[in-house]
């Protein structure tokens, strides 16, 4: 079990990155496909709409963006310290934890 | 006068678990009553307004909410748990009310908008504060070996606010015309005026409580915590039991509750195109008849532990929650037969004028289809200017579903179960949380993990589940794998890392 719980913690360290690849692939895709559609529109009223839902599209994502970067390090640390072996034994007393 | 112990920790429970259902009542109405709100004070066609709208909606729940749980918690491990859980309570009963008496936007204008997005980001903050400082309060009062059923009443609250305020907006709608609910000073606004008397009973009873004896000791010993913060996430110690808390339990905690209770009803409304009333009214009895398995569950974790209670609700959420969803997109089918379905009532036509192509012509039936359902029918079809033939008939669109009493009790069971799962793991958390971390800093320690788990991992499932459904080749079912995937990974992380082993001393 604790060979195995070592292990895993390589794929907890790959995950953080993947998932923050995934996430900002994502913000790009979006806001690039709303940018599209600014041009695509006709008339000054839809332009502006279309303006307003990249601006809209842009604040999203960039709040989304900026929860999961610290997230996505946790996960790295979590997979960090499962390698060193840090969760092999879990502590059973909170005076080991302070 | 002796005390009595079973009385005073009911007390204790009562007063807690009252508090905290009032701020998620609170917290719950702002989104249950979205699409109003909206129209009030975030009009379409007004950028900044949509921006602030997207900023109430995104920040509220993600940002502010662990930003919140760090605020507070520090101040509850400073100066205390009662103080602080009045001070939360405060600032959502005041900043609900408020938001209840801010004119529109057609009377202030963009004054309007700001002002709402700054009580609901309140709102946030207070609601991050809130949960911590009343799971550990009553954590701290439970004796050892009961902790689970004690704090599992605190759990029921955030489904039971939920039904409170579905209920009372669904009672208040019910009572009055959809002009006259919708209206500027319309109903909607009295759900956010009633929060304030409930709250003000909540304040008085949360005033005559006393500190957490845990707590009281460890001031009067001097060894509460100079700096919180610094000790949960600076020292690897404590935090990689924070991560641990978080990627091993919570995490997959948030993707099952928010999939059952908010998911389950938005898949509904928008992808099985139930009626407003049924798709709520499905969840209401699915909560009633769930929310006591919250304290079998919480009870059953103080004798066989919490580890494998939590994650056998994320395995069974895991392994049914396609075959559930797929039976409710099934079972409201009525494309089916189209030639069976029958009209029941007379065809309404209406021809609207386009510039300068021609007109289009709408036309609304009610049908029923063999299997019961009762829906609208919509066709719209564009009919040219000058030879006055139909050249584009446009698709039809099924709406409104009334289902038949079978189906409709059937669609029950389904989020019934779906809710059960959410007691399985959200009904022994609060113990698992408290019993995670030293009294000193559990109140911040265990906020931090449980806001970003529930609010940011639990609360983008609408977002992200609309945004997977948008991808090449995705069907209505392809959502899910979001919460599939989040609860799987929690689920290998809780079943490999943790303990399943209760900790009895939280004095420590």
């Amino acid at each position: 079990m604790k060979s195995l719980k070592r292990n895993l913690g390589y794929v907890w360290m790959a995950l953080g990155p993947a998932v923050m690849v995934f996430m900002l692939w994502q913000a790009v895709d979006k806001i690039l496909l709303a940018r599209q559609q600014v041009t695509l529109v006709a008339g000054d009223v839809a332009k502006e709409a279309a303006r307003s839902v990249v601006s809209n599209t842009i604040l999203q994502w960039s709040i989304i963006i900026a929860i999961f970067l610290p997230i996505a390090c946790g996960m790295i640390i979590f997979g960090k310290y499962a390698v060193k072996g840090e969760y092999d034994n879990l502590p059973d007393s909170s005076e080991a934890l302070v | 006068m002796k005390s009595n112990p079973t009385k005073d920790i009911s007390k204790v429970i009562f007063s807690s678990s009252l508090g905290t259902l009032i701020e998620w009542y609170d917290f719950y109405i702002f989104g249950s009553l979205a699409t109003v709100i909206s129209k009030q004070f975030f009009p379409e066609g007004q950028g900044t307004a949509a921006l602030l709208s997207t900023l109430a909606i995104f920040a509220a729940g993600f940002i502010v909410r662990p930003f919140g749980a760090l605020v507070f918690g520090r101040l509850g491990d400073l100066i205390g748990r009662k103080y602080t859980f009045l001070l939360t309570l405060v600032l959502m009963g005041g900043s609900t009310f408020l938001i209840g008496v801010i004119p529109g936007y057609k009377s202030i204008g963009m004054l309007a908008p700001v002002l709402v997005l700054i009580l609901r980001l309140v709102q946030g903050l207070a609601l991050g504060g809130e949960y911590g400082g009343a799971a550990t309060y009553v954590a701290e009062h439970a004796p050892a070996g009961r902790r689970g059923y004690y704090t599992s009443w605190i759990q029921t609250t955030a489904t039971f606010g939920l039904f409170v305020s579905l209920g009372v907006i669904l009672l208040t709608k019910m009572n009055m015309s959809d002009e006259a609910f919708n209206a500027e000073w319309g109903g909607w606004r009295y759900p956010f005026w009633g929060s304030i008397l409930l709250v003000g009973v909540s304040i008085y009873i949360r005033l005559q409580m006393k500190e957490s004896p845990v707590f009281s000791k460890l001031k009067v010993e001097g060894k509460t915590s100079v700096n919180p913060l610094k000790e949960s996430f600076a020292h690897k110690a404590n935090l990689k039991m924070v991560l641990l808390a978080l990627f091993g339990a919570v995490m997959g905690q948030g993707v099952i509750w928010y999939t059952g209770q908010f998911y389950a009803q938005s898949f509904l409304e928008t992808k099985a195109l139930l009626n407003f009333e049924q798709s709520r009214t499905i969840i209401l009895w699915a909560i009633l008849f769930a929310t006591p398995f919250f304290v079998v569950f919480g009870a059953l974790s103080d004798r066989f532990g919490r580890k494998w209670i939590m994650m056998l609700g994320m395995l069974l959420g895991i392994l049914t929650y396609r075959p559930i969803y797929k039976a409710f997109l099934s079972h409201t089918n009525v494309e089916e037969n189209l030639a069976a379905n029958k009209d029941i009532n007379k065809k309404i036509i209406e021809r609207k004028q386009l510039a300068n192509t021609g007109s289009l012509m709408v036309a609304t039936v009610m049908q029923q289809s063999p299997n019961g359902i009762i829906f609208k029918q919509t066709s719209t079809d564009t009919i040219f200017n000058e030879t006055s033939h139909l050249i584009n008939p446009g698709k039809k669109v099924y709406s409104d579903k009334h289902l038949p009493s079978n189906t409709y009790w059937l669609f029950v069971l389904l989020v019934f179960v779906q809710i059960l799962y959410v007691t399985m793991v959200y009904g022994p958390i609060a113990a698992f949380l408290v019993e995670l971390f030293p009294t000193r800093i559990r109140y911040t320690s265990m906020s931090l993990p449980y806001h970003v788990g529930n609010g940011v991992f639990g609360g983008l499932v609408p977002f992200i589940a609309t945004l997977i459904t948008s991808f090449k080749g995705a069907t209505p079912l392809s959502g899910l794998w979001y919460p599939i995937g989040v609860a799987s990974v929690c689920f290998v992380i809780g079943s490999i890392y943790l303990s399943n082993k209760t900790q009895n001393n939280v004095h420590d």
